[in-house]
């Protein structure tokens, strides 16, 4: 199971879901989370699915390349980090 | 016990009139939050505030109990698309309520220009697809902001069927069909933004506020980008207010609840500036139709006054005396007797984004 951290400025809006999901890439990681709180998924992505302008996800410490579908491939053991961008404001 | 909602780029604050004269009320609602714009659903008391994330999006929320506790709602969305533009909601820019025959629909516009309508309080969104499918849209384009919006939603209280859209920048919309079609007002708008034998096109216009009287709702005042226009036939066409002092660039606008030809602006120097004309706020008021104006002063900040009046940020009560403006510069002032003399409730607020009197 991979293990996601989310930015505290998120937890201010959102009560946020529990901290391991299953998933082989990105978004299947994200999406099982979101199951748990509709809302939260357009706190992160999109309309279209696509990751926010200015929400950054780090995958095992370097930023995801896909930030269209997040198909970044994820590992049992891997880390993911959802932070806000400083270019948000 | 009147009360003011003020929707500022740090949270939602209330303000009530006291024997002692206007007063903030309790802590601010979302706090740090930047508000876009509100609705007091003057048919149920359902208070609506959108909000704009910097980072995560632009969200709504709705409180049953005037704003003492607030619940998060599904904000309009779009519908997944594979194509790479596909648009994502980047601002709700207007709520609406519907119709006294429709209780729980609203309609909320938004940044890219579409138009949302609700039919149980805000619960789930359908997009006017019409709207959204009109090939004109292709042409609308962003003013202040990188897409164009719908900034007015107008209800025809004799038919809720009966609705009319401003657009910046994308001119006058109008429905007689609840949204099934839609064509093209604002006859008589003159652009000079764009090359001169073009100044007359439709859907090129800034209509930057509209709003339709509730005593008479074929009279809709409009301040547009190029000046104020008044329209006598429910938008489709308008004459422009000629000879408005000091300026008749602004983006505000109150029509008076009972008398249809009285109307507020608050003017600012022309577009490239965008500040009191000589750092002197004032209000202009006509009560004849638009034909003549008056500015008034009183109250009012008359020297280095830098305040700018944002569209949804003056406003006027059920009485049509209580009048309310509130600037970038984060300060608020309430005229009590239809804008003569004005009042600084505050000085110290964020910048002030939209206001709203309870009903």
């Amino acid at each position: 199971m991979a293990y996601v951290r989310f930015t505290s400025h998120l937890v201010r809006h959102r009560p946020l879901p529990g901290a391991e999901a299953e998933g082989a890439t990105v978004a299947q990681v994200l999406a099982a989370l979101f199951s748990q709180d509709d809302l939260l998924r357009g706190y992160v992505l999109d309309d279209q699915g696509r990751l926010r302008k200015h929400v950054n996800i780090y995958l095992d410490g370097r930023l995801i390349l896909d930030r269209v579908r997040l198909s970044d491939p994820v590992m049992p053991q891997s880390e993911i980090y959802v932070l806000q961008a400083l270019s948000g404001g | 016990m009147a009360t003011l909602w003020v929707g500022t780029r740090k949270g939602l604050f209330r303000y009530d009139e006291t024997s002692a004269g206007w007063q903030a009320a309790g802590p601010p609602a979302f706090l740090a939050q930047p508000v876009t714009v509100l609705l007091d659903d003057p048919r149920d008391g359902t208070l609506y505030v959108a909000l704009a994330h910097g980072h995560f999006g632009c969200k709504l929320h709705r409180s049953d109990d005037r704003g003492t506790s607030w619940r998060e709602l599904k904000t309009p969305a779009f519908a997944a698309s594979d194509a790479p533009d596909a648009p994502t909601v980047e601002m709700l820019w207007a709520l609406a309520a519907g119709g006294r025959d429709e209780p729980g629909v609203i309609y909320a516009g938004t940044l890219p220009g579409a138009l949302f309508r609700s039919e149980n309080r805000g619960e789930s969104w359908m997009i006017c697809q019409s709207l959204w499918d009109r090939p004109e849209r292709q042409r609308w384009f962003g003013a202040g902001y990188d897409h164009d919006g719908i900034h007015s939603i107008l209800i025809d209280p004799r038919d809720s069927a009966h609705i009319v859209l401003g657009v910046s920048v994308g001119g006058v919309w109008i429905t007689r069909d609840r949204g099934q079609t839609w064509d093209l007002g604002g006859r008589g708008f003159v652009a000079d933004y764009i090359p001169p034998e073009q100044s007359g096109d439709l859907v090129m216009q800034d209509p930057h506020l509209m709003v339709m009287s509730p005593s008479n709702p074929d009279r809709v005042w409009c301040q547009h980008h190029c000046g104020i226009y008044v329209s006598d036939d429910g938008g489709w066409s308008f004459r422009e207010c000629r000879d408005v002092a000091p300026s008749s660039f602004g983006f505000g606008v109150a029509v008076h609840p009972t008398d249809p030809d009285r109307a507020w602006f608050a003017p600012a120097r022309k577009d490239e500036v965008r500040i009191p004309v000589d750092g002197k706020l004032v209000v202009t008021q006509t009560r004849d139709g638009g034909h003549h104006f008056v500015a008034h002063d009183r109250g009012l900040p008359q020297r280095a006054a830098w305040d700018l009046i944002y569209r949804h940020a003056l406003v006027v009560d059920s009485s049509g005396e209580r009048i309310a403006m509130g600037s970038t510069t984060g300060s608020l002032w309430v005229s009590g007797d239809g804008g003569s003399q004005w009042h600084h409730i505050d000085a110290h607020l964020p910048p002030i984004a939209a206001l709203s009197f309870a009903p």
